[in-house]
């Protein structure tokens, strides 16, 4: 079950847009239609699901959309056509109080230029959302205080924005965003005026607060280094249509048209990293001296669900599932040489990075970097990700 | 040239308009004569009741306080005074002073809500700007004629001649304070799920309120501007004496009265100037 479901949701701005909608459905350009119609083209039959817990980020250029797709979600902008589901209830069929009821108990926003209230104090400016709701005094500073003190902010209560940095007033406006705990959080271009070190660490602050909160977060950005960080799904924006969605991989693997790809061609570090500057240490047993029992104690300590085995020098020889070693050692079978498989994806320590991705993408193990037959480490999904979205590559170091 | 056309008869259709006015709404004209005369007769005199000393000292600390704990505002409120009590012209300031308080007061409560009303809808803006632009740029004196017809002669005819003339600042800049808050802190009250009145009292009006207060300066100057032209019909105050020393033609006199009319406005400007301080 989707939270939010936008189906066919369409704005165009300007006097004659009924006209412009059917124009559009003929297929013509945003150009096009401007010219024909004076009428701008904001989102363009935008259709896209997003589930429970799910960081679902929207990218594009300036003026590509993002600002008005987003406001169609709590409908600040009315659509011109379309709907918007949040669960089941479609948001373009109700009336200014079932809204309201929607914004204060289902959705909060955070805002590019933060959106605070300059004659309020940090609290106040924390506490609004309760306060239009009539949550009394009392309840609703105790709810700011703990969402301000879950951003760090718990000393700064009093103060007004104006006395905070930029990355402390951001931290204001997602604290007062999240202090009613709502469903979802609509996130337009939160970090985007931030300095890049401080925009690191909000997107840092941020997945480590979701991975807490699992909220349904809608997180616009024009940044692809951004998204890729933060993004479990990411739908690419151009002149107001969605021209792909879909995991950060999909979108680096598979770029949809010539648009996609020029955006990505920025993540060039992917062809320069290999493989050797990701893989992490493999966990492995060693079929002269192992068997069963310690393929089982080792994967379970670590939480695995297959292992790689190696010989006395090192040498890969395959890996071993959990579901095999336990039938194994129930069978009292004692080498691990009988039970071990083949079929893992296996890569050179030079690989480019950009090659595993088409190597690991459907493999049910780790992908095997190996020097001279050697196993010298294993590549998951994550890591790859991971390594992608760091913008200077520093991180990447770590790894290796 | 145009000898064919037929001068229109303006003047006797505005004549009739007023005399139906006035005679429809005598039921409402009379009492409002009444009893908001003998209101600001009522104040004024009590005002003069007041020995000068208490209200020069109340003013000078309203003065130094106001103005962030400066002297020069206080000291500079103390010589005014003193020197309009010297000239014996005390008991006309209270007057004057009570008429500008009553006409800006008025224009600040009803042009506040129509500034609000203004800024809320485009068609509102677009019939109430033309009909500012024509309080304001008509001649002043001609508002005295409609004033007198209405209400006779005295202090009430002068209160709506003023209100007349200085309502148009307070509305326009109501109307732009509140246009002039940016679209983010509209969304984001509105992205709160506040009401249209929650996002007028917890949001926009605070946020113009320096603009507001910018216009509520100018209505206050601007009635204080009226007093000498609404003393031709009758209104007490230091006007009378400037109208009675240009009857005469006593340069000294109407100078004199000038100059207390000149005082206070100083002194209720910076006063008022120091209400619309920025946000923080
Ligand atoms: N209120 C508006 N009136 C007219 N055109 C608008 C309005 N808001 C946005 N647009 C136009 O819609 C398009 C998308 O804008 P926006 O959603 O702000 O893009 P983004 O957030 O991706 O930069 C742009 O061409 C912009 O000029
Ligand atoms: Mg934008």
């Amino acid at each position: 079950m989707p939270v939010i479901e936008v189906d066919n949701l369409s704005k165009i701005f300007g006097k004659r847009s009924k006209e412009a909608l059917s124009l559009l459905d003929e297929g013509l350009s945003k150009e096009e239609i401007l010219k024909k119609t004076g009428c701008t083209v904001g989102v363009n039959r935008a259709k896209f699901q997003v589930e429970a817990g799910e960081v679902f980020v929207i990218m594009g250029l300036s003026g590509s959309g993002k600002s008005t797709l987003v406001r169609l979600l709590n409908r600040l902008i009315n659509p011109t056509a379309g709907d918007v589901y949040v669960h089941d209830d479609n948001l373009s069929t109700m009336n200014k109080e079932q809204l309201r009821r929607v914004r204060r108990e289902k959705m909060s926003m955070v805002f590019q230029k933060f959106g605070l209230f300059p004659f309020r104090t940090v609290l106040e400016n924390t506490v609004f959302g309760m306060e239009v709701q009539g949550m009394d005094k009392e309840e609703r500073e105790k709810k700011a205080t703990e969402a301000l003190e879950l951003v760090g902010l718990g000393s700064f209560i009093h103060q007004y924005p104006s006395q905070l940095s930029g990355g402390m007033q951001q931290r204001v406006g997602l604290a007062r965003a999240l202090a009613n705990d709502p469903e979802i959080l609509l996130m337009d271009e939160a970090f985007s005026a931030l300095d890049p070190l401080i925009r690191k660490d909000m997107q840092d602050e941020l997945m480590d607060l979701q991975e807490k909160m699992q909220k349904t977060i809608i997180f616009i950005t024009h940044d692809l280094d951004e998204a890729l960080r933060i993004g479990d799904r990411i739908a690419l924006m151009k002149d107001g249509s969605i021209v792909q969605i879909g995991t950060p991989e999909e979108i680096l693997m598979n770029p949809a048209n010539d648009y996609v790809e020029k955006f990505v061609e920025d993540v060039d570090r992917s062809k320069v990293l290999t493989a050797e500057n990701i893989m992490m240490r493999p966990e492995t047993v060693d079929f002269d001296k192992h068997g069963p029992r310690v393929a089982l104690e080792r994967m379970r300590e670590q939480g695995l669900s297959s292992i790689y085995v190696i010989d006395r020098t090192r040498q890969l020889k395959g890996y071993v599932n959990a579901d095999d070693v336990l039938e194994a050692r129930n069978n009292q079978v004692t080498s691990l040489k009988e039970i071990i498989k083949n079929d893992m994806p296996t890569v050179e320590k030079e690989t480019p990075v950009q090659e595993i991705f088409d190597i690991i993408h459907d493999s049910p193990v780790p992908v095997a970097v190996t020097e001279e037959g050697k196993l010298r480490g294993i590549i998951v999904r994550g890591t790859l990700i991971a390594a992608l979205a760091n913008v200077n590559g520093n991180g990447v170091e770590d790894n290796a | 040239m145009l000898d064919f056309i037929p001068s229109l008869p303006i003047a006797s259709w505005v004549d009739e308009a007023v005399k139906w006015v006035t005679n429809t709404f005598e039921f409402f004209f009379d009492p409002v004569k009444d009893n908001f005369g003998w209101l600001l007769d009522t104040t004024a005199e009590y005002l003069s009741m007041i020995p000068p000393v208490v209200i020069i000292l109340l003013v000078a600390v309203l003065a130094f306080f106001m103005s962030g704990k400066k002297f020069g505002l206080a000291v500079f409120s103390i010589i005014g005074l003193l020197f309009i009590e010297n000239q014996e012209l005390w008991s006309e300031l209270m007057y004057t002073f009570t008429l500008v308080l009553y006409s800006s007061l008025l224009a600040v409560v009803i042009g506040i809500p129509v500034g609000i009303l203004m800024s809320k809808s485009n068609t509102a803006e677009s019939i109430i700007k033309p009909v500012l632009d024509f309080m304001q740029t008509m001649p002043a004196f001609v508002y005295l004629i409609p004033a007198v017809a209405f209400f006779g002669i005295g202090m009430v005819p002068g209160v709506f001649a003023s209100f007349i003339f200085a309502t148009p600042p307070v509305v326009r800049f109501t109307n732009l304070g509140i246009r002039q808050v940016s679209t983010e802190l509209v969304e984001a009250s509105d992205a709160f799920g506040a009401t249209g009145q929650q996002k007028l009292f917890k949001v926009e009006l605070p946020m113009a309120k320096p603009t507001i207060m910018a216009g509520v300066n100018q209505t206050i100057m601007l009635s204080l501007s009226m007093v000498v032209i609404a003393s031709m019909i009758g209104a007490s105050g230091l006007g009378r004496n400037v109208l009675s020393a240009l009857q005469r033609a006593e340069a000294g006199a109407g100078f004199v009265a000038g100059f207390a009319i000149v005082i206070l406005a100083i002194i209720i400007d910076r006063l008022t100037q120091n209400l619309n301080k920025p946000n923080q």
